[in-house]
């Protein structure tokens, strides 16, 4: 295995975004579709070879790359992935295939830039996923602000530029604390901006809570945690269908992916002081955004807050420093990538149809578009969690990770079981069931081919996961194993 | 007199031809009847070439050693022929900006160019500078090009205001620089700059009434350079000039200069006055951070985009100040290559964005229409997707984010500021920056967001076009690949 997969994950979407945009305005529509389509084809294509050659049995990087890219502050362009960062590079590709497939007709003006932003955005997670070496990593996660700024920018809804420059300004904020971070640890270590060097590095108490706040802000505002979740309802409701895809299911892991990377063995005694304050902002997110998901009536708003609420379960189990927890957590993470992007992707089936967000504009589409009805129903499943879905296995090993660690703990992020199956299914009950609302869900037609496969996919992949989700769980032993041995290990 | 001490000279080869190019061009231009002054146009740029041809020969004849010539008054090191290819480069592409504009205006007459030429060589002798009256020569003669440039547009109101604007305060600030000079000349005895650098290095280690005369000295120093930077609280002038000058003058102003300024910063405070870092490091953190908070909160409230460069500038020569006074920590420059080579990349980074942004607005003024305000950006993407793409680039280098090569320029300098142990004054840099994104991120809103206004017609072309996507492209080139420049600015910076 000697072709460099991981760059190749990297560039070819982003040389396919160039190739698009190179053909420039809308004549060039339709071949600019299929441009996107095979570059986004090619750009999962490549990542399928890391899960067939990836050794479960050790928690070393691999496919590992590395050369010398700034020699002034020994920045190196290394790259690797182990069996946590692997998935969501899958994931990543994945994902971004199914968003130009979803945008096909539905994007009508702008085509070049719209798949180019995508593609850009889709190379340039990959990297932060790959990245082994702090600059590089902070370029990857820093430059996925700017498509993603255009995306809900120029394709999104009426108030989208207040949105754009609140998601901006919001994610700039918290990395640029980060930067000063690395730049510490980079003087600290003598001159090395490698990851894995930090791991070992010894810090004192008092430098490792610093850090820890630095990093915190930066990935606390991706997650999003409570209380800087703000901007991403506004970013969601305002962002098109395809945006609001990749935002929930991949760019949300970026912030978590951080605290696994970073925050949790660089920095293990401070996360262990604080593990209390993450915790209680974690169950925050859970319990009381989960309420605040209950008396949304616009469905895109809805299932933002429902994704706050997921992700403040993905950080409650990093926190409790157990094998459950922080696995639990990592399928949590995927899980949520497939629900989010569906759910999402089903209102943009709705919303292209009637063109209307609310919740009240709804009702009885059953009648009217049952295929749709039925995939939607599922996908609200595993959004609440129920047993054979994806949603389900993350969030009980979570739970039961919250067990080990203290019983009231466990009780209270179980309690997202009952707002998530409350919220979820009492949406689903009043757009899909019932009568017929209004003449315009009577005239509503049934999935086109094209969104069928979108959403025929991403069922097969929650169910996949829930009914058997140990190709997913046994890559990810090893460097689990790993991590928590760095975590327990006090390094002042 | 032997010839071998004659041939020495030739260290000075490029300013020679520049001046005998530069009055040449006047002579010949005023035989041209030419309207578009195409023989002009092209002298100038084939002055430019040489210049360049020539410093890369001092370079390769003198194998980057340090040699002064004219008894010490003119350095020859690798630092000012650097700076000096980047100020070749910045004026050869202000020409190529400006032509159109000019033209357009009936502004494109040899003056223009001459005074150009003759800016540049102000330029380079302050790059050269190796004494107190070298530093001023090379000052005066950038700045008096610099007020008749401003003022060529004489019918327009404005434009001389802001030369009178500019001329009053700059000659104020000369003054204070002169009499900062002739202070510390009393205290050292010496004006060429390695002498008053051991001198006063001895003298403030000694007593503490020659400490005070110096450092009494060195606040007007630092005042007179802060004026030339454009620095709060000497920047009253920098937002009516950017406004007040025809577009083509202000590129002019925003560019070549900014080297100049960082040069005599160099050459006066790290070549000059090293003894007294502790002192005129403490002066340059206020003056950065007044900068860069007054420069980006001010820029948000602008509606005029020049105006908003303008505040924009100010924040980000406080920002490169942050490089110069990071270079010595608690009395041992072990720091210095990193901190002065980071303030040294900033400042190019900075001219290239500069020249770009204003690229933009010559490129998108026609005859009859100035582009400068903000509402003139919207729709840009409708109009002329590609030249909008490229202001996104410099909006987004400007404002600091990854992959481009403003990103590189704040990373090396906060960087050197951290390895300084001011952590806190990273933290106010940094938080500044995020202030400043948000007038930049409005630019890219306008262009990209928003529909036109008004008549569609597309951005003008030719050349300027040409230059502009390569303006753009290098950017993104050296924020996919810092290392070349970020080098170059080190090795520059070894030869100090």
């Amino acid at each position: 295995m000697n072709a460099p997969l991981l760059s190749l994950a990297i560039w070819v979407p982003i040389g396919a975004a160039l190739l698009v945009l190179a053909l420039g305005g809308d004549r060039n529509a339709p071949l600019q579709r299929w441009i996107a389509l095979a570059g986004a084809l090619a750009g999962f294509a490549v990542t399928l070879p890391l899960y067939a050659g990836f050794d479960t049995a050790t928690a070393q990087m691999q496919f590992v790359e590395a050369a010398p890219w700034i020699r002034q502050f020994n920045v190196n362009y290394h790259l690797g992935v182990d069996g946590i960062s692997m998935l969501f590079v899958i994931l990543n590709s994945f994902i971004t295939v199914l968003v130009v497939i979803a945008g096909w007709s539905v994007i009508g003006s702008r085509v070049g830039q719209y798949y180019a932003s995508f593609l850009m955005l889709s190379g340039v997670m990959n990297g932060v996923f790959a990245a082994l070496d702090g600059v590089l990593f902070y370029v990857f996660f820093e430059a996925t602000l700017i498509p993603m700024f255009i995306i809900i920018g120029v394709w999104g809804g009426p108030n989208r530029v207040y949105a754009a420059v609140k998601f901006f300004l919001y994610t700039l904020a918290g990395s640029l604390l980060m930067l000063i971070a690395l730049l510490y640890l980079y003087g600290k270590s003598g001159g090395s901006f490698a990851v894995l060097d930090w791991h070992k590095l010894p810090l004192s108490l008092s430098a490792q809570t610093w850090l820890f706040f630095g990093f915190l802000l930066a990935f606390a505002v991706k997650v999003p945690m409570w209380p800087v979740h703000t901007w991403l309802p506004d970013a969601h409701v305002e962002a098109p269908t395809g945006g609001s895809v990749v935002l929930a299911a991949i760019m949300l892991k970026l912030g978590a992916y951080g605290f696994i990377r970073f925050s949790l063995p660089i920095l293990p005694d401070a996360a262990r002081s604080l593990a209390w304050l993450m915790i209680a902002l974690s169950l925050i997110a859970v319990v009381y955004i989960g309420l605040v998901a209950l008396v949304q009536v616009d469905l895109k708003k809805l299932i933002a807050y429902s994704s706050i609420s997921h992700m403040g379960f993905v950080t409650l189990g990093f926190f409790v420093f157990n094998a459950w927890g922080v696995e639990g957590a990592l399928v949590q993470m995927i899980s949520h990538g497939f629900v989010s992007a569906a759910l999402f992707l089903c209102v943009g089936v709705l919303y292209d149809r009637m063109h209307t967000r609310m919740i009240a504009d709804y009702g009885g589409v059953v009648n009217t578009m049952p295929r749709f009805a039925s995939l939607m129903m599922l996908f609200a499943m595993a959004n609440s969690g129920l047993p054979a879905t994806s949603g389900f296995v993350g969030e009980f090993m979570v739970i039961m990770g919250a067990m080990q660690a203290n019983f009231w703990l466990a009780f209270a992020a179980a309690t997202t079981l009952v707002f998530g199956a409350a919220y979820t299914l009492w949406m689903v009950k009043r757009v899909v069931f019932g009568a017929v609302a209004n003449e315009h869900v009577g005239a509503l037609k049934d999935l086109e081919p094209r969104e069928l496969v979108v959403l025929g996919l991403l069922a097969v992949a929650v169910l996949a996961m829930g009914i058997y989700p140990l190709p997913l769980t046994e890559v990810m032993h090893a460097s689990v194993d790993e991590l928590l041995r760095h975590v327990a290990q006090p390094k002042l | 007199m032997s010839v071998a001490f004659l041939l020495s000279h030739l260290r000075a080869l490029p300013e020679m031809l520049l001046l005998v190019g530069a009055c040449a061009l006047m002579i010949a231009d005023l035989l041209s009847k030419d309207e578009r002054r195409r023989l002009s146009f092209w002298f100038a740029q084939a002055v430019l070439a040489l210049c360049f041809l020539a410093t890369l020969y001092v370079i390769a004849e003198s194998e980057g050693t340090r040699n002064t010539i004219f008894y010490g008054m003119f350095v020859s090191d690798l630092l000012s022929h650097v700076l000096k290819l980047f100020a070749y480069v910045a004026v050869s592409a202000a020409l190529v900006y400006s032509r159109q504009y000019l033209f357009d205006r009936g502004l494109l007459r040899g003056e223009f160019l001459t005074l150009l030429l003759f800016a540049l060589l102000g330029v380079m002798v302050m790059a050269s500078a190796n004494s107190f009256i070298t530093v001023y020569l090379g000052l005066e003669l950038l700045s008096l090009c610099l007020y008749a440039m401003v003022a060529l547009n004489r019918d327009v109101a404005a434009s001389t205001e802001a030369a009178m604007k500019y001329f009053v305060l700059g000659a104020l600030a000369s003054g204070l620089l002169l009499y900062g000079m002739s202070m510390i000349y009393g205290a050292t005895g010496s004006l060429v700059l390695p002498e008053v650098a051991a001198r006063a290095g001895a003298l403030a280690a000694g007593s503490e009434s020659a400490r005070t005369l110096l450092v009494f000295g060195l606040v007007f120093v630092v005042a007179g350079l802060a004026f030339k930077l454009g620095v709060v609280p000497f920047h009253m002038w920098i937002p009516d000039v950017y406004q007040g000058a025809s577009t083509a003058v202000t590129l002019v102003i925003g560019t070549a200069p900014k080297i100049a300024a960082f040069a005599m910063a160099l050459r006066l405070l790290v070549n000059g006055l090293p003894g007294l870092a502790v002192d005129w490091q403490q002066m340059l953190v206020v003056l950065a951070v007044l900068s860069m908070a007054l420069g980006n909160l001010t820029a948000i409230a602008q509606s005029n985009l020049k105006r908003m460069l303008a505040y924009s500038t100010i924040a980000h020569m406080g920002f490169m100040l942050l490089g110069l006074l990071s270079g010595v920590v608690g009395g041992n420059n072990l720091n210095a290559q990193d901190a002065y080579g980071a303030a040294m990349f900033y400042t190019a980074v900075y001219v290239l964005m500069s020249l770009g942004a204003f690229g933009v607005l010559l490129l998108a003024s026609r005859k009859g229409f100035e582009c400068e305000r903000l509402e003139d950006m919207k729709g840009m993407n409708r109009r002329d997707p590609w030249v909008a793409f490229l202001m996104l680039l410099m909006m987004f280098s400007l404002a600091g984010v990854p992959p481009l090569a403003g990103f590189y320029a704040k990373f090396a300098v906060i960087s050197a500021v951290v390895q300084a142990g001011q952590v806190w004054l990273a933290v106010a840099a940094v938080v500044f920056s995020l202030i400043g994104a948000f007038y930049y991120l409005r630019v890219v809103k306008l262009m990209y967001f928003d529909d036109p206004a008004g008549d569609l017609a597309p951005a003008g072309g030719g050349g300027a076009r040409v230059l502009l996507s390569v303006n753009g492209l290098a950017l993104l080139a050296i924020g996919v690949l810092p290392q070349g420049l970020m080098e170059l600015c080190q090795v520059a910076i070894r030869s100090l």
